[in-house]
């Protein structure tokens, strides 16, 4: 497939940059205040607000949305298709977040929201990579 | 499970992940890369769900088990509906996020404000507005699609829209920075319900002024904001695993709604606060002349003697399910030693790609399929080309008409070959509204009708006078 162009508009290079300086203004700010409230809620999977690498996570992203930019971009155009479904199905990685919200021993009110998420999120996983698969059997050479 | 194990297989599914859509960029590989992405999904759901402080398993199992059991027939929808599928799915996408991100606010308000630090908070905030922006607008996007009768099919606008969807979206992030601020204030619980409910308006009202022509890349659009969601999701919870998937999703919808726009030739804020084909297009008197219909005989006798036939599919082949009768007329014209060739413009269709899964699942081989880039150069040496219900992506206007909405769009040289023929619906303009020059070119012939019959007819004429 035809790679030659730039698939980066000058706009979105900017609005990313816009967006990670606002991230790490608004962490540098962020920083100085929160060591001062080191008080460490008890609830299991989060840690005190104080100790979280809040950098590490800004890194994480930056990095991985290049990988993914540079992943997607060579993705064949007869495929775009099963690509928004394969997505779709990743994007229910979401399931992660609805487990640790379901899952511990949180108010009730709390853990049935979890558990509507984590029906939204499996109905997705399952009828996500089912239907990619079944879009790619159908392509084929000759 | 410790959480070192945890982070470990997070960093496994990770990985597996990016090489999961890698292996999309060649059909041959592209089934191994929905394994590995399946199974990825799979080791970073149990490395979660094995952490000692999840309980509650019972009703988490009858979830999942009602999760498989809408998720199984959602998978099984005819290719034609892939697009309300796929916008359904990012409706659900959407909710799963917001939900998470309000159950979290809420449960830190509970715990003690301290909690609630300014980080979070905004990403809190981040994650519950596009969730809620992605559950509606993809709901209305899917009823649309679906052509439900109580979403407005055509594009809806009044007077002062952009200006009063502005505000509102200043109201929610005003909300939003007051939250930030005092995040357990008395009032505070009112606020985030506020936040929550111009957030699920506001995928309303950004959904209803956007016509059908645009939806390939609007769908595009809300697979990013899906992505975007789960990454601020990952910031709330603190989750790598999170950030990094949503991070992939939210980089393929970006890159495929860019495509799209440049495939339109047109802006990302024309697409989103345009309200495309709502204007009416600027009406030549008189000046055009007739259409010409043509019979199915004279056509196929055409066809017959041609070295060279490209098809060009649009939405109306989709409509009318005619993808399995074009393969018969593809296998018809090959026996004659006629050389087939189908033209694909990136947005024909309600999706990106949507054409190609079509005629991938009416068995035509992936390698007559081609991008209009690829195709563009041999128009003017083909002898016939068939439209078989695409409208805007062949229209010459897109080259001439400076007046016309869809002006400076690249196309799909059709007017060059040396015959036209165009299978059509009805007399009427396309989906977009806009009349099409093509339509009225002395080299056109058309062919009105569904499509389905027209192409089956076609099928009948060649495969009879062949003496099968």
């Amino acid at each position: 497939m035809k790679e030659s162009k730039r698939y980066l508009p000058r706009s979105v290079i900017v609005a990313m940059a816009t967006v990670i300086v606002i991230l790490g203004v608004g962490l540098a700010a962020n920083s100085t205040t929160t060591t001062v409230l080191m008080a460490s809620p008890a609830m299991a999977p989060s840690h005190g607000p104080g100790d979280v690498d809040y950098w590490g996570m800004v890194f994480v992203f930056l990095l991985s949305a290049f990988i993914g930019l540079g992943v997607i971009r060579r993705v064949s155009r007869l495929l775009h298709t099963p690509l928004m479904s394969l997505t779709n199905a990743i994007s229910a990685i979401a399931v992660v977040g609805a487990i640790l919200v379901a899952g511990p021993d949180y108010p009730i009110e709390i853990r049935v929201l979890g558990l509507i998420a984590l029906f939204a999120s499996v109905t997705n996983i399952v009828s996500g990579f089912l239907i990619t698969d079944r879009m790619l059997k159908m392509f084929k050479r000759d | 499970m410790s959480p070192s194990f945890v982070e470990l297989f997070y960093l496994v599914a990770t990985g597996l992940f990016v090489f999961s859509l890698h292996w999309m960029n060649d059909p041959k590989t592209a089934r191994r890369g929905v394994i590995a992405g399946a199974l990825a999904m799979a080791i970073g759901m149990a490395a979660t769900w094995a952490q000692p402080f999840v309980q509650n398993h019972g009703w988490m199992v009858l979830a999942v088990l009602a999760g498989i059991a809408v998720g199984w027939p959602l998978s099984r929808v005819s290719l034609t509906a892939a697009p309300q599928r796929t916008a359904l799915s990012h409706a659900f996408g959407g909710l799963a996020a917001g939900l998470v991100g309000t159950a979290k606010y809420f449960a830190w308000l509970g715990d003690g404000p301290e909690a609630l630090t300014t980080f979070r908070m905004v990403a809190i905030i981040a994650e519950v507005i596009l969730g809620f922006i992605t559950f509606t607008g993809s709901l209305f996007a899917a009823g649309k699609l679906q052509e439900l009768n109580w979403v407005p099919q055509r594009p809806v606008t009044y007077f002062g829209q952009n200006i009063f969807n502005g505000l509102l979206l200043v109201v929610a992030i005003g909300m939003g920075a007051m939250l930030v601020n005092d995040p357990a204030s008395e009032i505070a619980p009112l606020l985030f319900g506020g936040v929550i409910v111009i957030a699920l308006l506001f995928g309303i009202l950004l959904i209803i002024p956007i016509g059908g022509a645009d939806m390939p890349t609007v769908i595009a659009i809300l697979n990013s904001y899906a992505g975007l969601a789960a990454v601020a999701m990952g910031f709330v919870l603190e989750n790598k695993l999170l950030i990094t998937a949503g991070a992939l999703d939210g980089a393929s919808g970006l890159i495929l709604s860019i495509i799209m726009c440049r495939a339109m030739n047109r802006s990302y804020m024309n697409v989103l606060f345009g309200a495309f084909g709502s204007v009416a297009p600027p009406q030549e008197g008189g000046e055009q002349g007739e259409y010409r219909a043509d019979t199915i005989e004279s056509a196929s006798q055409i066809m017959e003697q041609a070295n060279q036939v490209v098809i060009i599919p649009g939405y109306g082949m989709a409509v009318a399910q005619a993808q399995h009768k074009v393969r018969e007329l593809y296998d018809q014209l090959l026996k004659r030693g006629i050389e087939v060739k189908f033209a694909i413009h990136p947005v024909a269709g309600r999706m990106p790609g949507h054409m190609n899964v079509l005629l991938a699942e009416a068995d035509i081989p992936y390698t007559s399929l081609l991008e209009m880039d690829e195709i563009n150069g041999e128009m003017p040496q083909c002898d016939v080309a068939l439209v078989v219900g695409a409208n805007d992506v062949v229209n010459p206007a897109a080259r001439s008409d400076e007046a016309s909405p869809i002006y400076g769009m690249p196309i799909i040289d059709a007017d060059k070959a040396r015959t036209i023929f165009a299978i059509k619906r009805s007399k009427n303009p396309g989906f977009a509204g806009i009349d099409n020059g093509l339509y009225f070119d002395e080299k056109t012939w058309m062919l009105f009708g569904d499509a389905k019959t027209v192409v089956g007819d076609l099928v009948k004429e060649l495969s009879g006078e062949s003496g099968f």
